[in-house]
Parts: C-alpha cells; structure tokens; sequence
C-alpha cells in the first residue's frame, strides 16, 4: 500500500471539469512532480490533498486513512503557495513560526526551529520585516520555511518558484532535492516547467485535458512519452514530429522520410501496410555533417538559435519539410547533410497520437 | 499652463465657500446674542459671547418669559450612548455575517444579504408607526435597548455591506494557508480574516457612527427626551418665547464636534473604505 493514494479522483466547478478520474499512489518518502498545462487541475489536486477543498468522487487516503471531510488543520499537510500566501500583517519569524504555534511548542524550542530554517534558507536577517519588506526572493523562502518548519510528512507545493527570477530559480532548484531529503517529506511538487519537473520529481505525473496521462521516471517520459503531446511538453528545442507512411517490406517495416526509405529495425509495428504514422525524433538525436556520409539527406540551414551550449537549427529538407536539429558545434555550410537513428525515434499513431 | 490650471484655485474656493460658509456663520453665530444675530444687515464685527454655551452646558435657559430648563449634556451623552451602542452591537452581528457571506455560498444567501440591504431603502415614516404600537407592547417605548435595536435597520447593512467587500477583497489562500498551519476556523477568522479587513472595519464603524448620531426622526417618535439624542435635544430651543438662534447655533457646534474629530482622525480609512465599498459593494 502505498503513502498517498488517490483513488478516481473527480472534480468539477459547475460544468467546468478541473480533475476527471485521477488515480495516484505516491510511496513514502519520493517527490513527485505533477506537471501540465495551466488549466489542467495540478493546483486542484494539491486543494483536495490539502483539504481547503473536497472531491466530487472519489478517496483521498493518506497512510491509509481515507481524509475526506477531515479539516485542513487536521490533515498534518503542508503547502507552500504559488502566490506566497504570507501573512501580511505578521513579521517573516511570526509567518514562519504559526505552524509551530498552532501546536503550542515553548518558545525557546521555537526560537531555535524557526532560527534553524531561517539560516537554512539563509533568510534568518529579514526576520523582523514584515512581508512587504520582502524581495520575491525572500517571501518566497518565508513561505517554503513556513511549509517545512514542522518537518511535514506530507508537503505540497505549488509552483513556488513561478514567481522569482531566473537566477534563484535555477538555485532552487539545486537545493530543493536536499531539503525535501532532509526532512523525510513525500512531496507533490506542481510545474509547468519541463526541466523543474524532471530535476525535482523522482517521477512525474503528467495531468492532460483533466486526466493523469501518463506517469514515469524523467527519463522513461522523455525517452518514452506516451503521447505525441507529452513528446512535445518535454524537450526544447521540441521533438520532430515527422509525418510518415509505415510501409511493410520483406520481414520489417520501412518509412519514407526526406526522401529516404528507412528501416524500422527493432520496432514492432502493425503488420498492415499503408499504417499513418508520427516519426518524433529529438533534435539532439539528428546528426550533421557538412560532407554526405552513408544514410544522409540534404538539407538548406534556414535558422539558428545560439542556446547555452547547443545550438538549435531548423532545417529544410529538399522535399520541403522541415527539422530541427541540436548540436554543440554546428556545421557553417548552407547546405548540411544529416541523419538519424530511427532506433531512438518514437512513433505515434497519426490518428489517435498515442505512442505506439 | 492651461487657463483651466490657473482657475482652478479660485474655483476650488468657491466650492469650499460654498459648503462652509453656513457651518462657519454657526459658529459665528454660536458666539453671538439674539440681538446681534438678528442685527440688520449682519455684521461680522459683533462682541463674541459664550452665555449660549454657558446656557447649554448649565442647563437654564433665560428667556423672555422667564428660565427654561434644558437639558442638553443629557442629549449629548444620549447620542453618544446610542451612536456607540448601535455601532457595537452591528460589530458584533455584522462582521461575522458579513464574512460568511463573502467567504461561503450557502441557500438563499444572496436573498439575505439584500434584505439587509433593502432596509435601507424603506423610509422610516412607513415602519415608525406601527413600531411605535409594537414598542409599547413590548416594554421598549423610551429605552435605550429599544432605541439601539432600531438603529440596527441603519448601522448594520452599512457595516455588512461595506465589510463583506473587504472580506472578499482578501486572499482565500492566506486563510487556507493558517488552517494548514493547523490553525482551527474560528482561530483563522479572528486572528487572519478580521485583521486584514480592519481598515474596511473601521471605515463602516465610523460611517455607521455618523449616520446613527444624526438620525431624527427614530428617536423623535420612539422615546421621550430622557433617551432622546441631540439632533432631536435641539428641538427644546424653539419655545413659546421664539427661537434662540444662538443657542440652537451652540448646540450645533457641540453635536458635530464628536463626529468630526472622529472622522478627521480616521479620515484616510473613511475615503479609503467608501471608494472601496462602491466598487465592491
């Protein structure tokens, strides 16, 4: 039995749906990133864990006690917001220290707890302000110290670095992992940021259209995503989706791409010929070379984007369809010749989009 | 610079003129006898006197046909009592009900709130009658109690009505974020909600005040000058003798006095909660 369970989780706001049918079970101990457009429910479902609202359908059950219809302040569930969420009346310390009020700890004890987390989260000079005086940066800490100060079995968090800036969310994302480690927490951490889902999450929970779509390890979801749409969440520059045609040809199967029949070799593929298809295939995966080398077809450099290290260029083959394409060190020709493993690539069906 | 600017000081006196010119001719009148009030034409030039506020606070009155008892502080201490005993008991009533009306949706919840708010719009005449009737079955005819009780159709939609914007101006999640603390509803009501809502509070209390302490006609018809408040007090100056301007212009002073160092003191949460209270409300 696993720590959390969701058990066919629904709800609705008269007739919007935010959660249609949600089953989760998260172990003891492990961070899972919930991630999905905005819209999707991922606020919803961290609500209904944290019981500020209750489920259409459906059990919530937490070491296996069902919490429906338990209050919030009964719950023993933690939550950092994504709007903060502080009190704005009450000093960073008071903000920090409510949840150790709430269970009448001494002062002293308190004094050293609420001090500790401060120094942790290296806010222990801005005690005394008051959360206007907070940077974002600040606040933000204030309300993550606040969520962790009672060492929460269960944390919930909600999109906490939305609102900083770029630098201190790369920081944080650093440092989050050694926290949540720290203090023995099991985590649902909610993004709509691909890299802070895969950095954080020891899996990931992929919410679309209101449904969990799909959950895995990072890397089972980048390298086999369920669906075209979560290939396309994950990754940037994004997956090639390439349309194509399976057609069947002595024992194995072969695609037309850019004007090459290629061989699907370990890919199990409906035995039907003329069967429509998504080629997805990462740009990192495509591979240039500035001479023809066996396997290549021509392209025409339309564009490229400097990223940190990679660069990105989108690419024209001669039948007109287009690639992207990543390296560390890209060609300078106007003409490039590239190729790609078809044994790394995914399909998916052309009509249904799911991952075959 | 636009002529429009360079007018603008004079016609901003003008305004000013306008709407103060009477409340400053009763005070000058405040300090004037009879005679020099009804001197023609009126001189600003007069020998000020305090035998009006003397007469008021003394309680005799020396008129033509001999010294009339007033009694004036009474009627004061009466507006205060009532003023502040109404805002007190619309606190206590309505800030709850307005927060339950702000923060959850319930049956008919919409219905009551405007009930309480079309308590307003009746005018009084219509239900003073038959309250009057009501009042003296039931032993509340000329008392306090009765008196506060029927204020309540002023001070507590003003109060709901006002505060329950402030509530739903205020972030749900702050609330839900102290209950997760482990904080219980009543503790996140009185220690998160009524804190943040406590200029939109005051502003109502203090508006309320105003409205309370200058009502008429309630106090006029349902009690006798032992509860009355000033605006009704002020009545005793019209005698059998004439009308003693000077001491009408005194008592006039004295009542506005309180509400005005009251509003000049709260003057920020008082504009502040009015422009709020028109959005929202």
């Amino acid at each position: 039995m696993a720590f959390i369970e969701l058990d066919d989780i629904a709800k609705s706001f008269g007739s919007k749906p935010a959660l249609d049918g949600v089953s989760l079970a998260i172990e003891r101990g492990e961070t899972l990133a919930v991630f999905g457009p905005s819209g999707v429910g991922k606020t919803v479902l961290l609500r209904l864990l944290a019981g500020i609202m209750e489920p259409d359908r459906g059990d919530i059950r937490i070491g296996g006690a069902s919490l429906l219809g338990v209050p919030p302040e009964r719950r023993e569930v933690a939550m950092a917001f994504q709007n903060f969420a502080l009190y704005p009346h009450l000093t960073a310390f008071e903000n920090i220290a409510s949840p150790l009020r709430a269970r009448q700890l001494d002062e002293t004890q308190m004094k050293r707890r609420v001090g500790e987390i401060a120094s942790l989260l290296r806010i222990d000079h801005v005690l005394d302000h008051l959360p206007r005086a907070l940077s974002n940066g600040q606040k933000q800490r204030t309300a993550l110290a606040r969520s962790l100060v009672r060492a929460p079995a269960v944390l919930l968090l909600d999109d906490p670095l939305r609102n900083v800036d770029a630098k201190l969310r790369y920081e944080m994302r650093l440092e989050l992992p050694r926290l949540f480690k720290r203090f023995g927490s099991t985590a649902l951490y909610v993004t709509q940021d691909y890299r802070e889902a895969m950095a954080l999450g020891d899996r990931i929970a992929i919410l679309l259209d209101h449904r969990l779509r799909q959950l895995g390890t990072p890397a089972e979801i980048y390298n086999h995503p369920a669906d075209q749409r979560v290939a396309r969440l994950f990754g940037d520059p994004p997956i090639n989706l390439l349309p194509a045609r399976v057609e069947a040809s002595g024992g194995g199967a072969t695609v037309r791409l850019f004007g090459q029949t290629l061989a699907l070799r370990h890919r199990p593929v409906p035995a039907a010929s003329g069967w429509d298809c998504l080629v997805g295939i990462r740009p990192e995966d495509v591979e240039l070379s500035s001479e023809p080398i066996d396997g290549t077809a021509p392209f025409r450099l339309r564009a490229t984007t400097p990223f940190s290290v990679r660069t990105a260029l989108l690419l024209a083959g001669a039948d007109g369809g287009e690639l992207i394409a990543s390296t560390t060190n890209p060609p300078a020709a106007e003409t490039l010749w590239a190729r790609f493993d078809l044994g790394r690539a995914v399909l998916f069906d052309a009509a249904t989009g799911t991952a075959l | 610079m636009s002529p429009f600017r360079l007018l603008r000081p004079f016609l901003l006196l003008l305004v000013g003129l306008f709407f103060l010119f009477p409340i400053f001719w009763v005070v000058l009148m405040s300090f004037m006898t009879d005679q020099a009030i009804f001197s023609s034409p009126p001189s600003l030039f007069f020998k000020p006197t305090l035998q009006n506020y003397a007469a008021l606070i003394s309680g005799h009155l020396e008129t033509g046909t001999g010294t009339l008892d007033v009694d004036y502080m009474r009627n004061l201490g009466n507006s205060l009592l009532l003023a502040a005993g109404s805002v007190i008991v619309s606190l206590l009533l309505g800030v709850p009900a307005a927060y339950a009306f702000a923060r959850f949706k319930f049956r008919l919840g919409e219905n009551i709130a405007f009930t309480l708010l079309s308590f307003r719009f009746a005018p009084p005449l219509l239900v003073l009658l038959p309250l009057q009737i009501y009042f003296q079955d039931l032993g509340l005819y000329d008392t306090y109690g009765g008196l506060i009780w029927v204020y309540q159709l002023i001070t507590l939609p003003l109060i709901l009505w006002i505060v329950r914007g402030y509530f739903e101006d205020a972030s749900e999640d702050i609330e839900a974020a102290y209950r997760l603390d482990g904080h219980s509803w009543f503790k996140t009501f009185w220690r998160i909600a009524i804190p943040l809502a406590r200029p939109g509070i005051a502003a109502a209390a203090l508006l309320a005040f105003i409205f309370a302490w200058n009502n008429f006609i309630f106090a006029l018809i349902l009690g006798s000058s032992a509860v009355q408040p000033v605006t009704v007090g002020a009545l005793a100056f019209i005698t059998a003798s004439g009308i003693h301007y000077g001491q009408i212009a005194a008592a006039l002073v004295l009542s506005i006095l309180p509400t005005l160092v009251l509003a000049l003191y709260t003057q920020r949460y008082l504009v502040e909660g009015l422009s709020l209270g028109a959005v929202k409300g």
